[in-house]
């Protein structure tokens, strides 16, 4: 029977209390960002955050706690941008929205830094012995996209660099039960020819490292074919796919054209809208999707945001984190009437 | 196409001392005096007696305060450094029927706003600039520029949960937006300013802010100026559609990048007026003033300088005041410097060398 999960892509938002108090704490210019190096103050109110995030989680009934990123600053270009071979550029706008990164120019051998580790580590000691940590990275394609190579000067290498630096911090994470690789730059900017196959080769650099089931998941789109040929190569236990702003459609011709895995991801919640869906819609979007693959009995449906949180207001971030529990708790449509 | 853009001689001062004229202006927010957050704090306090007259009053003495900084500054045109505004859609969306707020989203780092939700088919009440303009033009000696954000904008930085569709939503914006306009040309005003921002966020919708400048554009007279703000993108992927756009002037964020993007518009066909950001919006560091003219001459790689409008990146709300006011007075006074430079026929003129030389 395919087990229903409720969980999230991460970087969720910060509560209405932590943008004042750490507004005040660190400021409001390209140079206050988190650098891994915060002072005392400014590492307590990110407890905090961290503790309330975990919380909200756990108040809606999710079936894997993310640590909520609220620490992510420059979004999916945190862990560079926090990095000591990194020397943060210009703010630039990420991906077509209206939010901004930090441009990270990366001058040096990157090295694990156990950032991620860290906050990983901090979350761990939070969760209670029946909850399931859950980890959240960039995909080494996107991460190297929105990064600047100043220092490999080869776009092979530096792909193969960026998948051995998020290796390394994998490896050194605290025990996990997940490991979900956000690459939405897959869809908004494919690789191109050989570079398909170097992409899958870095997602197994980084999906080799950790025991957990691995989730590779792309949004604000679907898959060109040849892209999703090669991801198919990968070894990881999920492929994910946004069915609100992506073309479902296209998701399904590649599905059906070339397979998927064992496990499947579906971002059926809009990350990027304050319109609340019902779990009842949700659920019957998860047995739309399970309907139209026939083929395939899932083992695990991961029901998810289409993209990060960070974009909602706190009241209808919570509020969907409820609706995706409820969601995945309702028994399937086939299972009721049987 | 672009309109006609000769509406610029009129902002030219009287006592104007070089032949060439470089027109100044500001991109619209400006920091706000410490007092005046206090002030937008204490009228939130139940236990306070500060009172909605009192913030008005508050509003007005830093409309007045800011107005006349720019004039200290040296501004040829001037804005109140939008003092009354919260955020740039907030503002506009707490006026137009069929928004409602939910709470703050963040935009990078520690700025954040309210991010409204449009929940039904939006209309026109009262109108949102009238007052404010007129208030601003009554202190100003010099002419006053009203930044109004536009209809994209407007459509796009909100959650959409009517229309489902952001170009019909954009276009009965933009008509809101052509309403109060012929408001504010009645009350004297001469040069507006649409902020697009949301345009570089999805730069592949140039075709539906063109229609919303069509609609915000008609009926206009001529002698106002009209100008369009975009920054913080990928402008190759709007140049050269921009050139059919309605407007006089487009004003953009180039100083953040270094000017690598300059390149994209430099092939002598730019169509309407460039208003270059000279000076940073987002680091504290104010430019020194040559710094600041050789950001000038990036501008005369694109328009000669009869088509040259200087200004900084973006709104400079988020700086120290006293980084907002050394900027903006550096960037005169660079204008100036370079206007010499010209009249003493000491500067190349790339665009016009280069027109020349397809000739």
């Amino acid at each position: 029977m395919t087990e229903r999960v409720a969980t999230t892509l991460g970087l969720h938002p910060l509560p209405d209390w932590a943008k004042d108090e750490l507004s005040d704490l660190k400021g409001h210019q390209k140079g206050d960002l988190v650098d891994g190096d915060e002072e005392p103050e400014v590492r307590a109110a990110y407890e905090r955050v961290r503790e309330e995030l975990i919380e909200d989680q756990r108040a809606a009934g999710l079936d894997r706690l993310v640590e909520g990123q609220g620490r992510w600053d420059d979004f999916l270009a945190h862990p560079l941008a926090v990095h000591e071979s990194v020397e943060t550029g210009g703010i630039v706008r990420y991906y077509d929205n209206n939010n901004f990164y930090r441009d990270p120019r990366v001058v040096d051998d990157l090295a694990a830094s156990g950032d991620v580790p860290a906050e990983l580590d901090a979350a761990t000691g939070l969760l209670n012995d029946d909850e399931s940590l859950q980890t959240v990275l960039p995909g080494p394609y996107t991460l190297a996209e929105l990064a600047t190579d100043e220092h490999y000067g080869d776009e092979a290498e530096f792909l193969a660099a960026i998948a051995a630096f998020l290796a390394g911090e994998v490896e050194a994470l605290p025990a996990h039960e997940t490991l979900f690789l956000l690459d939405p730059s897959l869809v908004t900017d494919p690789p191109e020819d050989d570079e398909n196959e170097r992409v899958s080769d870095a997602v197994d650099t980084v999906a080799n490292a950790t025991d957990a089931d691995v989730v590779l998941q792309s949004y604000w789109g679907a898959h060109e074919e040849k892209t999703y040929a090669h991801l198919m190569d990968a070894d990881v236990d999920a492929l994910g796919f946004d069915f609100v702003a992506g073309d479902r459609d296209a998701h399904l011709y590649n599905v059906t054209e070339f397979g998927t895995k064992d496990d499947i991801s579906l971002g059926l919640v809009d990350g990027q809208n304050t319109a609340v869906e019902s779990a009842d819609t949700v659920a019957e979007r998860i047995d739309w999707v399970q309907e139209q693959i026939p083929s395939q009995t899932f083992d695990t449906v991961y029901a998810t945001p289409n993209t990060e949180l960070a974009y909602l207001p706190v009241s209808t971030y919570r509020e969907k984190l409820s609706v995706l529990a409820e969601a995945a708790e309702i028994a399937p449509e086939t299972e009721v009437s049987a | 196409m672009a309109r006609d853009a000769a509406n610029r001689e009129q902002f030219r001062p009287d006592d104007h001392a070089h032949d060439h004229f470089l027109l100044t202006s500001v991109v619209g927010s400006y920091p706000k005096p410490t007092w005046l957050n206090r002030a937008d704090d204490l009228v939130e306090d139940p236990d306070s007696s500060f009172d909605e007259d009192d913030l008005d009053e508050a509003h007005d003495d830093a409309c007045r305060l800011i107005t006349e900084e720019h004039e200290r500054a040296g501004l040829d045109t001037v804005v109140d450094g939008e003092m009354r505004r919260n955020e740039m859609v907030e503002f506009f969306a707490e006026r137009i029927d069929g928004y409602e707020f939910n709470g703050p989203v963040k935009v990078w780092g520690h700025n954040y706003f309210d991010k409204p939700s449009v929940v039904e088919a939006v209309s026109y009440d009262e109108p949102w600039l009238v007052d404010e303009f007129e208030f601003t033009d009554d202190v100003a000696d010099r002419p006053v520029k009203v930044p109004i954000t536009g209809p994209y904008t407007l459509a796009n930085w909100a959650f959409d949960e009517q229309y489902g569709d952001s170009e019909a939503l954009a276009y009965d914006l933009a008509e809101l937006v052509n309403e109060e306009i012929e408001k504010l040309v009645a009350a004297g005003a001469r040069y507006i300013q649409i902020d697009e921002p949301a345009l570089a966020t999805t730069p592949d919708d140039h075709a539906i802010v063109g229609g919303c400048l069509e609609r915000i554009a008609d009926g206009v007279p001529e002698n106002v100026r009209i100008g369009l703000h975009v920054c913080y993108g990928d402008y190759s992927r709007i140049y050269p559609e921009l050139n059919e756009f309605p407007v006089d002037e487009v004003d953009l964020e180039l100083c953040n990048g270094d000017y690598e993007q300059i390149e994209t518009f430099a092939d002598g066909e730019f169509a309407p007026d460039l208003a270059l950001g000279v000076v940073d919006a987002h680091t504290a560091e104010v430019e020194s003033v040559e710094e600041i003219e050789e950001n000038i001459r990036q501008g005369l790689k694109v328009v000669p300088p009869e088509k040259l409008t200087i200004s900084p990146d973006c709104g400079l709300k988020l700086l120290p005041r006293e980084a907002a006011y050394q900027k903006t007075a550096n960037l005169v006074t660079a204008a100036r410097n370079v206007e010499a430079d010209l009249d003493a026929g000491e500067i190349d003129v790339p665009v016009r060398d280069a027109a020349t030389a397809d000739d």
